[in-house]
């Protein structure tokens, strides 16, 4: 299954038909959790309404490391299998992972100002994502600075890799560092500790932006792999108008 | 492979310290960053001394970043490189090698000198030796992250911020363990020494090979 859709035509083909799809449902879904979310859901007893930006901010977080870890099974498809289609899936993914970081750390420092006081503070959580939104900077930094696009397909997939070890040794260090958030409250031992009226907009929202990110993934990789025909074409061309010339 | 180790140190170490080289300049950076910030706090000894660790790894982590940018490139630009991929050692013990070198140069003299200028800060005695210990075991984890980004950015021609951007995410974790175990009223700063001294050792093989595989792909 896989490697049938490996193979960048087939790919173009099944997401021709995935993408209108996916980007509906994430519409009806998107439509769906914001009813309950902003309408259905109640306020909480301690929080009152701000806990509502919940439903953006935790979804945010979520994607942030999965695409993440897209980004990193692309960077292992790029080095051990060399696969064009790994390097484009990995280029599309860094700026929607990039993007839904900065999401959550923004609608994350709005929720903190009333909750705690302050827009930022050092904790371990916050200070891990924010660690995280700089290596999607690097990341994308160095793909900007490189001109060849395969070097900068396996050089970017190196640093992805490397930034996967030291993303859980950052979480450890900042951990042993300074703590204020709250811990997990969702996926646990002994079940969430959220209420099922919360949960409900928190899933559908979490599914929503699933779809999106998906949808925005599936757009990116087919305008990368336009672009790279585009290119490719007027690289022929090019050396065709040479020829004729000489 | 021992032989071919040493060789290329003492090429990098000799590279480094005559004409042209970064060897003390890193130590003189080191030195102006430490006087620059009781500049921006003020004259207050006893604000000073309590984050006196803190200036020392930061003036550190600076100092490391300053070289990098030429630790791969040059020779990548002479040819030199070409030659080093050719060699029957494996291509991770050049880059051991060319990172120890670099280590020696620059590191090592903030170690050393890291109770000198901890005075400037009014460092307690306690302080000033564990500081050194923490960044005499710390800064070769900075030298070994700052490699994988030389190596990443090595045919860049302007790659000096590049590698900065790359590789001070990856510093993270050993400057919060290194501040730490330079802290000597942190209850737990003989735990943060070890694992500090884990950190450099993985940051060494992750780095090595890393920064391997990043030059092999830049020479295809």
């Amino acid at each position: 299954m896989l490697t049938r859709l490996a193979n960048p035509a087939t790919f173009m083909r099944v997401s021709g038909y995935a993408l209108p799809v996916l980007a509906v449902a994430a519409a009806l879904l998107g439509a769906y959790g914001l009813y309950l979310a902003f309408l259905a859901s109640p306020a909480d007893y301690q929080q009152g309404e701000t806990v509502r930006i919940m439903y953006i901010h935790v979804p945010a977080a979520w994607l942030s490391l999965l695409f993440y870890s897209i980004m990193a099974v692309s960077a292992l498809g790029t080095l051990v299998w060399r696969h064009p289609l790994a390097d484009v899936s990995q280029r599309a993914a860094a700026p929607i992972g990039a993007a839904f970081t900065l999401v959550c750390l923004v609608t994350g420092s709005l929720w903190g100002k009333p909750m705690w006081g302050t827009y930022w503070v050092w904790d371990a959580r916050l200070t891990s994502v924010l660690v995280l939104f700089l290596m999607y900077c690097g990341i994308l930094t160095l793909w900007r600075a490189l001109d060849d696009p395969g070097r900068a397909a396996r050089a970017v997939a190196i640093l992805t890799l490397v930034g996967a070890v030291n993303i859980p040794i950052v979480k450890f260090s900042v951990e042993w560092w300074s703590t204020l958030h709250q811990g997990a409250s969702v996926f646990r031992v002994g079940g969430p500790l959220v209420d099922p009226a919360m949960l409900r907009p928190l899933f559908a929202m979490a599914l929503a932006f699933t779809c999106f990110g998906t949808a925005l993934h599936l757009a990116g990789m087919r305008t990368e792999i336009l672009r790279r025909r585009v290119r490719r074409l007027t690289l022929l061309q090019a050396e065709r108008l040479e020829r004729a010339a000489a | 492979m021992m032989r071919t180790f040493l060789a290329l140190v003492r090429r990098d170490l000799a590279l480094a310290t005559r004409v042209g080289g970064a060897g003390g300049l890193s130590l003189v950076f080191f030195l102006m960053v430490v006087t620059l910030i009781p500049f921006g706090l003020g004259p207050d000894l006893n604000l000073l001394s309590r984050i006196g660790p803190a200036i020392l790894w930061i003036a550190g982590v600076l100092a490391t970043l300053i070289g990098l940018d030429r630790l791969f490139q040059a020779d990548e630009e002479d040819g030199s490189l070409d030659l080093m991929r050719l060699s029957p050692a494996p291509f991770e013990v050049v880059v051991l090698a060319k990172a120890t070198a670099h280590w020696l140069a620059t590191g090592l003299p903030l170690a050393v000198f890291a109770p000198l200028f901890g005075l400037l800060v009014a460092l307690e005695p306690a302080a000033l030796a564990r500081t050194a210990l923490s960044l005499l075991i710390g800064t070769p984890a900075l030298t070994f992250a700052g490699a994988i980004g030389a190596a990443l950015a090595a045919s860049i021609r302007r790659g000096g911020l590049v590698i900065a951007i790359l590789v001070v995410p990856l510093m993270v974790p050993t400057l919060i363990f290194g501040v730490a175990a330079g802290d000597p009223t942190n209850p737990a700063s003989a735990q943060a020494l070890t694992i500090l001294a884990a950190l450099t050792l993985a940051t060494g093989a992750i780095g090595c090979i890393g920064a391997a595989a990043a030059l092999r792909g830049g020479g295809e």
